[in-house]
C-alpha cells in the first residue's frame, strides 16, 4: 500500500557531504519505530532524481524532499515549500524536485501533491570522504525539523 | 582515406581561437570539449576531455572484497547495475573459479537485463529524442523530455513507464532499487517469490510492445533523412562485443569478438580472462582518460568502439525473435557494408531494448528464478576478471585480492574508455562538417552533444548540465583578448 507520507532523499554516499539526503533517511529509519504518531512513512533513495520518480508521488498526502546543498547559506538547513516548474534540469538526466513535480502533473494531468524540498548544506563532497563534522552537525538540525514536521498533521 | 586522428593536435595551437564547453557533473565525472578555431572559423583542433574513474580504483583498494559489487554501484547513477554485476563475476573467480548455480544465473541476468531495458529507455526517451523530435538546433527551451511531453504526450509516458518497469526488475532482483545487494561473489542472496514473479510478469507484455513501438520510432526517423542519420558522425571503426559460444548477442556473459570496419572478422571467442594481453591502455598527454587499442593492430588501427551499434552488427543473431527480426531489417538497410554512422546507435539501441523486454519476461517464465540454490562452491583464486555488456558497451573489472580477503588491485575498463578514440573522432567528424566556416550558436554546439550522446549519456549527461549549470563559452584570440562570448544561466537562457 501507498503510504501517505514520502520522504524522498538523495545523493551519492561515497562522495562526502553528498550523502546528506540518504543519511537523514538511515536517521529517521531508526526513529521511526518508537513514533508511531508518525504514520505510514515511505523512505526512498537514489542517486539522482529522475523522470520516473514523478509515479512516486502518486497517492501521498505530502512529500519531503531531502537534498545536500552546496550553497554555504543554506547552513544549516533551508526548508521551503515548492511548486511544480518547468525548470532547465530537464535538459540533464537528473531533475530538481520541482521538475520531477511538473514531470508528474504532465503526465497525470491533475496538480502533485503538496512538496517540501529540505537541503541540508554540506561543504566537502570528495570521493570517498565521511560526512564533514559540520554537514554532521547540520544533519543532527535537519533531523530536528524533520521530527516536527512528521509530527505535524 | 583521412587519418583518424585529424584534428588532434593543431601545429599552431597558440595562434588560434579557442572555445571550451565546460560543464560539471557531480556523480559521472566532468567532461570538457576544447575547440580550436582560426580567425576564419576554420577547425583545427577539437578534444574531448574526460575525467576519469581512477580515484575510485584506489577507493576500492584495501576494502574487503565481499564489499567490492556494492561499493561499485556508487560509479555511476544511470548503470550501477553494470558494476554490481561486472565485479560480481570478478569476484566469483576469486571465491569459487566462477561457477554459478542455475539459479543464481538467471537472476543475475534477469538483473541485468532489467538494468539493460531502464537505461536504454532513459538514454533514448529522455536525453536523445528531444534532440531527433525537434532538431539539434530547435528551440533549447523546447527541447527536452517535457518539451517532448507536451508535443508527443503518449511517447514521453512510454519513457516514463519502460524506465519504471525496468528499475522494478532492479528492485525485486536486488533487493533494493539502488544500491542492491542481490549479487555476491559466487551468487545471489535472494531468488523470486511466485508474487514478485507474477507482479512483474503483468506488465512484461505492454513493455514488449512499447518497445517494438520505440524501435518503430527511430526507424521512421532514421527512414526519414537518411542523409542525415547516415552521415552525421559517420566514423568507421573496428567494432568489440561480447558474444555467446554460438555468436549471439549476450550481454552477461560470453567470449570477446571483434570485427574490422568493413564488417570481417578480426578475432572471435576470445576469453575475456586475457583482456589485458589483448588490448592495451594508451595514453595521451591532454586527457585523464585512457585511449585502449586492440595490442595487434597497434594504436593507429587498433581503436574501436563499443555498445549498442557494435553489439547488433558483431552478432550473428538475436535470440529473442522480436529483436532478431529488427536486427535483420537493421543489417539489411546497411547494405552489404556494417553501419557507423553515430546516430545508428540509437536505432540498434532499441533493438536491444526490445531483447530485453523479451528476455525478461522469458526469464520470468522460467521456473529456475524461483529456485532456493543460490550459492556455488569452488577453489578459493587471488585474481578475477570480470566483464559484461553494460548498456554503453563492454565494462572490465579486474582485481587482485590478498590472503587476508582484502583487495590489493582494482583496473576498471568503463564502456566511456572503451569508445575514448572513437567519441573523439566522431566529434572532430561533427565539428569539421557541422561548425567550419560558420558562426558559432548554441544550436550548433547542440551538435557536438549530440554526437557524444549517441554514445554515452553518463558523460552526455555532463555535457548537458549545460543547462543546468550556468555555461559561458568565451572565444579568446592568441593575444588572450576576449573576442566573443556567449553564456547559458542556470535557466537555459542563452545570451552573447
Amino acid at each position: 500500500m501507498t503510504a501517505p507520507t514520502l520522504i524522498f532523499g538523495w545523493g551519492n554516499p561515497s562522495r562526502g557531504d553528498d550523502a546528506l539526503g540518504p543519511a537523514l533517511l538511515d536517521a529517521i529509519e531508526a526513529l521511526r519505530a518508537s513514533h508511531p504518531q508518525w504514520g505510514e512513512v515511505d523512505l526512498l533513495t537514489d542517486f539522482q532524481l529522475q523522470v520516473e520518480h514523478a509515479l512516486d508521488l502518486e497517492g501521498r498526502r505530502r512529500v519531503l524532499f531531502v537534498d545536500a546543498s552546496a550553497s554555504a547559506g543554506d547552513a544549516p538547513f533551508r526548508a521551503e515549500a515548492i511548486q511544480p516548474a518547468r525548470d532547465s534540469s530537464f535538459t540533464s538526466h537528473a531533475l530538481s524536485p520541482q521538475g520531477v513535480m511538473h514531470v508528474y502533473a504532465e503526465i497525470k494531468k491533475s496538480p502533485p501533491p503538496p512538496c517540501t524540498l529540505l537541503a541540508i548544506a554540506g561543504e566537502a563532497f570528495e570521493l570517498g570522504e565521511p560526512l564533514s563534522a559540520a554537514a554532521r552537525s547540520h544533519l543532527d538540525a535537519a533531523l530536528a525539523w524533520t521530527q516536527a514536521w512528521l509530527t505535524t498533521s | 582515406m583521412r587519418h583518424q586522428f585529424e584534428l588532434e593536435t593543431a601545429k599552431n595551437p597558440d595562434a588560434l581561437k579557442r572555445i571550451v564547453i565546460e560543464p560539471v557533473s557531480r556523480v559521472e565525472g566532468h567532461g570538457k570539449v576544447t575547440i580550436l578555431l582560426d580567425d576564419d572559423n576554420q577547425v583545427h583542433q577539437v578534444r574531448l576531455h574526460i575525467v576519469e574513474f581512477r580515484g575510485f580504483e584506489k577507493f576500492i583498494e584495501g576494502r574487503p572484497y565481499w564489499e567490492v559489487p556494492v561499493l561499485v554501484q556508487r560509479l555511476c547513477g544511470i548503470c550501477p547495475v553494470s558494476h554490481h554485476l561486472a565485479a560480481s563475476k570478478a569476484m566469483d573467480m576469486i571465491v569459487n573459479g566462477g561457477i554459478l548455480t542455475p539459479t543464481a544465473e538467471k537472476i543475475r541476468r534477469l538483473m541485468h537485463y532489467g538494468q539493460m531495458l531502464q537505461s536504454h529507455a532513459l538514454h533514448f526517451f529522455h536525453l536523445s529524442s528531444p534532440d531527433l523530435l525537434f532538431g539539434f538546433d530547435s528551440d533549447v527551451a523546447k527541447r527536452n523530455i517535457v518539451g517532448v511531453a507536451a508535443a508527443n504526450p503518449d511517447v514521453a509516458k512510454m519513457g516514463v513507464l519502460l524506465r519504471k518497469f525496468g528499475q522494478e526488475v532492479i528492485r525485486v532482483t536486488s533487493g533494493k532499487r539502488v544500491h542492491g545487494t542481490g549479487s555476491v561473489p559466487g551468487g545471489v542472496n535472494k531468488s523470486l517469490s511466485l508474487e514478485e514473479r507474477d507482479y512483474l510478469l503483468k506488465d512484461a507484455d505492454q513493455m514488449i510492445a512499447w518497445s517494438r513501438d520505440a524501435v518503430r520510432i527511430i526507424k521512421q526517423l532514421h527512414k526519414a533523412n537518411p542523409a542525415l542519420y547516415d552521415a552525421f558522425g559517420n566514423v568507421p571503426t573496428t567494432m568489440m562485443s561480447l558474444v555467446d559460444d554460438k555468436g549471439a548477442l549476450d550481454f552477461y556473459h560470453g567470449a570477446l569478438r571483434a570485427r574490422d570496419r568493413d564488417g570481417e572478422v578480426i578475432f572471435d571467442q576470445v576469453s575475456y580472462q586475457g583482456y589485458h594481453t589483448l588490448l592495451t591502455e594508451g595514453v595521451k598527454p591532454w586527457s585523464y582518460m585512457k585511449f585502449p587499442y586492440i595490442t595487434t593492430l597497434g594504436e593507429e588501427k587498433g581503436w574501436y568502439k563499443v555498445g549498442p551499434l557494435a553489439r547488433i552488427q558483431n552478432c550473428d543473431r538475436i535470440p529473442t525473435p522480436l529483436a532478431e527480426e529488427e536486427r535483420a531489417e537493421f543489417v539489411a538497410y546497411g547494405g552489404a557494408k556494417p553501419l557507423h554512422g553515430s546516430l545508428g546507435f540509437h536505432w540498434a539501441r532499441m533493438i536491444e531494448m526490445l531483447c530485453a523486454a523479451e528476455t525478461i519476461k522469458d526469464l520470468l517464465l522460467d521456473p529456475d528464478i524461483m529456485g532456493a540454490d543460490l550459492m556455488a562452491t569452488g577453489p578459493r583464486r587471488e585474481e578475477g576478471i570480470g566483464v559484461i555488456e553494460a548498456p554503453r558497451g563492454t565494462l572490465f573489472h579486474h582485481y587482485r585480492v590478498n590472503e587476508n580477503d582484502v583487495v590489493t588491485y582494482a583496473n576498471l575498463i568503463v564502456s566511456t574508455t572503451n569508445n575514448n578514440t572513437a567519441m573523439n573522432v566522431a566529434v572532430r567528424d561533427v565539428a569539421k562538417n557541422y561548425l567550419q566556416g560558420h558562426e558559432i550558436t548554441e544550436g550548433l554546439l547542440n551538435h557536438i552533444e549530440v554526437a557524444i550522446r549517441c554514445f554515452d549519456p553518463c558523460l552526455s549527461c555532463a555535457t548537458h548540465a549545460l543547462g543546468k549549470m550556468p555555461l559561458e563559452v568565451t572565444l579568446v584570440d592568441a593575444s588572450g583578448r576576449e573576442i566573443d562570448r556567449m553564456t547559458k544561466d542556470s535557466e537555459g537562457r542563452v545570451g552573447k
